[in-house]
């Protein structure tokens, strides 16, 4: 009955997680208690490796660190597939190999066309790049 | 235990799609005319479309299901796309987004309808609906530098995902139900089971997230501000593909998923189906932008065809498939129009247009009769085969609701051929005809017209 | 056998030609596209006639616009005896009207555009008469009726015409009103509009009744009169015929072919076409037969007294009409088909002349002002006299036969078609005076024009251009020897075409003698030779007569000269009312506070929820994400209180 299942087999998981959240949300919970509270105004600046702060925390950061993000994500996932792929070759044989090869060369050709258009590139080579493919005409 | 190699016969054409899509972005590197992209993509439709007979069949365990029905849809994908590569070739140019990848993302696009419209299984679904949807998004922002169109992007991306959410939360929760993902097991196995309330929560989601992709009220909100500022030609995609992919699963994932509960689904589309028509056709009268008014005009269409689905009997699935297919000449060909003159989207940029272009004036004048559904135009036979189905099936009262919207719809329709017919000329009105554009008008305007004459020809 | 479908399509393809191209590129050349066409229409109309008198009917289906279930709304043909006959009339005729205009429009600034009118006239009555089924009919009659009012207005600047476009308009909307209903009501009893399956199955409505206001009336005579009155109005019958003689304001080769082919014929047509329909209830056959005698003798008289040459003319054809009419109406349909026909050619040759003398007299209508053109205009006279003598019933020529087996026809038909065939008998007399009180006033006797010296009207008399008198030479052929395929065995003919539209029209029982048939045509030939005669001493003889007869019997003459008055009663009775109501009641109350308000309230109430409801949509994102939340809690919420 769909009702009624309960998936025992998870409970483990279940006492991991909330053994992890008791860990964390206990030990904060523990320093605030214990530690003594003594604030001047140097000891509350944001520590910056020993230098006064400069300017608002809050900045803009440039597009291209989502760029990198996003490739990274990708070849994070590809990764991990990689994984899974590895651990159960031994059945899937050739189909398998095949499959994988054919996801490879996608992400391949998806990585291929980012260097190509200069999504690597950090310097201003991508901006230029842009406005360059903007003006030529078809 | 060797896994062994499914037949691919059947994703084909879906293969074929995907491959050349990537070929034409590796090709866009290195070939600078644009135009032989386009063209290639062109001839990447032609010849899918002459495979698509050829691939019947199921496959992946019955994940993937290639019949007449998902036939059809592929056929009306591919005219969608066809059509649209041929109104965007200059106009893209002249947008400054020249960017062959344009072409590229089409085709993936039109591979995830193509998927959705075969999936039999939820997460091949899934899979075809991101597929699309991701692409639409990047369609929608492609003019670059223009605030308008990153802004209907975003918007339509944001919210495109929440709507991805809502899809997957309801297949999480009849997969947890039914302990599969597959569309005909669920099926048989709520046949034997029954509903319980859990089935009819997950219906409930999984209706949200299709009307979103349909635009249907309350889910259409994204459309006017999306179609909008989208460059025009992405608009003539986004009103027509993924509305019809979103139909072909509807009518998989409902007929045969949820069977068991059709009282229950049948009486929120109802709802869904009147709430649609009235803030469609209502909201598109209020509107001075012609792109708007048609989103608006084109959240009104969801809702006459989605009759189809309540109606629920074959004749009234097939009339709702004839209409998808009408729609789309019919609203491609006036967005062809909209790109042909450019002045302006704005409603009074048309006026006196017919003293300055008849033949223009004149087909836009077609285009907007069938939208109204005035005989002898190809809109009128849509609406004629799907409101007789549907009171065929016993919702007279539903299409007498539906016939009073169409003929308010009238009103903002006609104000386009006022505007055309009556108003003086104020101003010069050039016109960007190119031949692909004039190939892609002279197309729909036929197609409206004779089926439209001889409706023996799509009825079949 | 698809090549019939080029009959009307001709036709259809040099209308479009010409409206579109005909401003910029044809200008006065427009029947270089125009008459071509018609030709061939002619052409194939002679080829299935030969094919039908082989014995082949042809009817099939071109195409289907709708099928759904039992619905069907389809284009097809039939052609039949009926049919080809019909074809044979409005081509050839309209192939002649044609060619006259030529020369007769020649130098209008709308010569194009009259050309293209031509056309699509002939084209909506070719579809008219080659349907298979109602709707067809019934399209192709609204068709007409729309030709003949840009035709008739077809000088719109000036008011004359406008007005009589208009009113011929409004009169025929009137019968297609009835028209329309008994439509719906065919459709509605037996399903479909189809000819074959609508008179397959009329006969299970026999007996059946309907309740009208509290009566039981027959089904199939309600059917039977409601189509009836769409051929009233189209056919100019009592009472509706009050739009043809003002339809002459129209170009005269377009009176020509109205009155003979292509649009009053349409209601003989119908009636003929659904006679087993009509045949099936007495009341509606003799309401037809006393309407059509009624009109003929009315007309008649008008005629008799009028200046105008074309009202005339008008007036004859309402006349004629009526005869037809009378002839249906006694079951004699075939007879009435062939007077339709015959009448088709001195009809159009009566026009035609007239416009020929209309054109050298510059314009002059009036009889009376005219004398003494026979020298001028020798082919003009001849062959008017020549469709005088067919129309007057002078034997041997096409109107003495067709006339005559309608009298015949009414004799035959028991003691009320007795009656039918004494006033028919009158009206001949009648027929042959007016007809040549034309002939004598205008070709005889000396010149009543204005002279050389004034206006020089006399001096520009002259013959027309040939392209004029050649239609008129081959219109009275047609005139002799149309009658000729249908004399009576009692003359020594076989009177072929009343056999061979037997198939389709049926044909009455004939009861009386030989000897009856010998007295009938022996009065009608008297009648017709007193009319002429009289005319003769009225207006050759002694011309005085007229106006001490006008004098003595002053009162009649009054009310025949101004028509019995219909024009004014209907003024009086329909026009003002309607005026007083249209601008007291609906301009003041209906129009400007219920239509007004609905028609802009409506829209502006809808305007205004648009314009609130579009405050909804802000732009704003979260707001949008708002509402789907909202949207999906409804569903849920509604599918959680349905679950319980």
């Amino acid at each position: 009955m769909p009702g009624t299942y309960i998936p025992s087999e998870y409970l483990p998981i279940l006492i991991a997680l909330m053994a992890a959240t008791a860990i964390v949300v206990g030990g904060l919970l523990f320093g605030s208690i214990l530690r003594p509270r003594r604030p001047y105004p140097e000891k509350l600046l944001p520590y910056e490796s020993g230098n006064p702060p400069v300017g608002e925390p809050r900045e803009r950061f440039s597009i291209k660190f989502y760029v990198i993000a996003m490739l990274f994500v990708v070849f994070d996932v590809e990764a991990a597939f990689l994984y899974s792929w590895a651990v159960a070759y031994g059945n899937i044989g050739l189909y398998g190999f095949w499959g994988m090869v054919i996801f490879i060369v996608i992400i391949f050709i998806g990585y291929a066309y980012d260097w190509k258009i200069g999504a690597l590139d950090w310097k201003d080579a991508n901006e230029d790049k842009d406005k360059d493919k903007d003006t030529k005409e078809g | 235990m060797i896994v062994p190699i499914p037949d691919l016969t059947p994703v084909t054409p879906e293969i074929i799609m995907t491959v050349s899509a990537m070929v034409l972005l590796m090709l866009e590197l290195i070939v600078k005319n644009k135009s032989i992209i386009a063209f290639l993509g062109i001839a990447t439709a032609g010849a899918v479309f002459y495979v698509i007979p050829m691939s019947y069949g199921e496959t992946f365990g019955g994940m993937f299901i290639s019949d007449e029905f998902s036939a059809y849809f592929k056929f009306i994908f591919l005219i969608n796309l066809v059509l649209t590569i041929l109104i965007s070739l200059k106009y893209i140019q002249r947008q400054k987004s020249n960017y062959g990848e344009y072409y590229s993302i089409l085709l993936f696009a039109t591979a995830g309808m193509m998927i959705m419209a075969s999936a039999g299984d939820l997460i091949v679904l899934y899979l075809g609906l991101e597929l699309m949807a991701l692409s639409t998004y990047i369609l929608a922002g492609i003019k670059r530098h223009d605030i308008k169109s990153n802004e209907a992007a975003i918007k339509y991306f944001l919210l495109g995902a929440f709507s991805s959410a809502l899809l997957l939360y309801g297949i999480s929760l009849i997969y947890g139900l039914t302990t599969t993902t597959n569309i005909y097991k669920i099926g048989e196995y709520l046949g034997e089971a029954g509903a319980s309330p859990a089935v009819l929560l997950s219906m409930a989601l999984i209706i949200a997230a299709f009307s979103f992709k349909i635009a249907a009220a309350p889910f259409h909100m994204w459309a006017p501000d999306v179609y909008q500022g989208a460059p025009t030609s992405i608009t003539a995609f986004m009103s027509v593909g993924p509305k019809a992919a979103g139909f072909a699963v509807i009518v998989r994932v409902f007929y045969v998923a949820f069977a068991e509960v059709q009282a229950d689904w049948t009486a929120i589309l109802i709802g869904i189906a009147i709430l649609t028509m009235a803030v469609g056709n209502i909201m598109a009268i209020a509107q001075t932008n012609i792109k708007r008014m048609l989103a608006y005009s084109s959240i009104a269409h969801a809702g006459y065809m989605l009759l189809g689905i309540i109606a629920g009997t074959q004749a009234a699935v097939e009339a709702m498939m004839v209409y998808i297919l009408i729609y789309a000449f019919m609203n491609i060909g006036a967005f062809a129009i909209i790109i042909l003159l450019e002045r302006g989207d704005e409603l009074k940029d048309y006026e006196g247009l017919a003293k300055a272009h008849p033949l223009i004036a004149a087909i836009m004048l077609v285009f907007m009769f069938s939208l109204i559904g005035i005989p002898p135009t190809a809109g009128f036979i849509g609406k004629f085969y799907l409101f007789k189905a549907a009171v065929d099936a016993g919702y007279t009262w539903l299409v007498v609701i539906a016939v009073i919207f169409s003929a308010i719809s009238a009103y903002y329709y006609l104000r386009v051929v006022m505007n055309m017919y009556m108003k003086e000329l104020k101003e010069e009105a050039p016109i960007y005809l190119t031949p692909s554009l004039g190939l892609a008008i002279l197309i729909t305007v036929l197609m409206v017209i004779i089926i439209g004459v001889m409706p023996s020809t799509v009825s079949g | 056998m698809d090549k019939y479908i080029l009959i009307p399509l001709l036709p259809l393809i040099a209308f479009a030609i010409n409206i579109i191209f005909g401003r910029g590129i044809i200008k006065d050349r427009a029947h270089y596209i125009a008459i071509p066409a018609v030709f061939g229409s002619f052409v194939l109309s002679v080829i299935a006639f030969a094919e039908v008198a082989g014995g082949k009917v042809i009817n099939y289906d071109i195409y289907s616009w709708i099928v759904s279930g039992d619905f069907r709304v389809s284009i097809g043909f039939l052609i039949d005896q009926l049919t080809v006959i019909m074809l044979i009339v409005v081509t050839s005729v309209s192939l002649l009207v044609h060619i006259y205009s030529v020369g007769y429009m020649h130098g209008d600034p709308g010569y194009y555009r009259f050309f293209s009118y031509l056309s699509l006239f002939t084209f909506s009555m070719l579809m008219l008469v080659m349907g298979n089924n109602l709707l067809q009919l019934y399209l192709g009659w609204e068709l007409v009726g729309l030709c003949s009012y840009l035709l008739i207005g077809f000088w719109y600047k000036k008011k004359a015409p406008a007005d009589a476009g208009k009113k011929a308009f409004i009169v025929n909307r009137v019968g297609d009103f009835g028209f329309g209903i008994g439509v719906i009501m065919i459709f509605l009893f037996l399903g479909t509009l189809n000819y074959t399956e609508i008179f397959g199955s009329i006969g299970m409505l026999t007996g059946q009744t309907i309740n009208i206001a509290g009566f039981n009336v027959d089904l199939i005579t309600v059917i039977a009169l409601l189509l009836f009155l769409g051929a009233v109005g189209k056919s100019a019958q009592i009472p509706l015929h009050v739009w043809l003689p003002d339809a002459m304001e129209g170009p005269t080769p377009v009176s020509a072919l109205i009155h003979a082919a292509t649009m009053v014929t349409a209601g003989v047509f119908m009636i003929a076409r659904f006679n087993p329909v009509f045949s099936l209830s007495e009341t509606a056959m003799w309401t037809v037969a006393i309407v059509g005698a009624v009109t003929a003798l009315f007309a008649a008289t008008i005629a008799l007294v009028q200046n105008d040459i074309k009202r005339i003319v008008a007036y004859s054809t309402v006349s004629q009409l009526g005869y037809m009419f009378l002839a249906c109406g006694v079951g004699a349909f075939g007879a009435g088909i062939f007077h339709l026909y015959t009448h088709a050619f001195f009809k159009a040759l009566l026009f035609l002349g007239a416009g020929s003398v209309m054109h050298a007299m510059a314009g002059e209508l009036n009889i009376q002002k005219m004398g003494g053109l026979k020298k001028h205009m020798p082919v003009t006279y001849w062959t008017f006299l020549i469709a005088s003598l067919s129309i007057a019933g002078i034997p041997g020529l096409a109107g003495f036969f067709s006339k005559d087996e309608i009298l015949w026809m009414a004799y035959n038909a028991g003691s009320l078609g007795k009656f039918t065939w004494i006033v028919g008998t009158a009206v001949t007399a009648l027929t042959a005076f007016y007809s040549f009180r034309i002939v004598f006033l205008t070709f005889h006797g000396k010149f009543r024009g204005t002279s050389k010296s004034d206006n020089r009207q006399e001096y520009h008399l002259h013959e027309s251009p040939k392209v004029m008198t050649m239609p008129l030479v081959v219109l009275a052929v047609g005139a002799v020897a149309a009658g000729w395929v249908g004399i009576p065995e009692l003359l020594g003919g076989g009177n072929w075409i009343g056999y061979f539209l037997e198939p389709v029209l049926g044909r009455p029982e004939i009861t009386a003698t030989y000897t009856e048939k010998w007295m009938v045509i022996s009065i009608a030939i008297v009648a017709a030779l007193a009319g002429v005669f009289m005319a003769w001493m009225f207006y050759l003889l002694k011309p005085e007569i007229p106006k001490n007869l006008a004098m003595k019997f002053k009162n009649a003459h009054t009310i025949l000269w101004n028509k019995y008055y219909v024009d004014e009663l209907y003024d009086f009775a329909i026009e003002r009312p309607t005026k007083w109501i249209a601008s007291n009641v609906l301009v003041a109350v209906t129009d400007n506070k219920i239509i007004e308000g609905v028609v802009n309230g409506l829209p502006a109430a809808i305007r205004n929820f648009g314009e609130k409801l579009r405050k909804v949509q802000t732009g704003y994102l979260q707001h949008y994400a708002m509402g789907m939340a909202i949207g999906l809690f409804v569903i849920l919420a509604l599918v959680v209180i349905a679950a319980n």
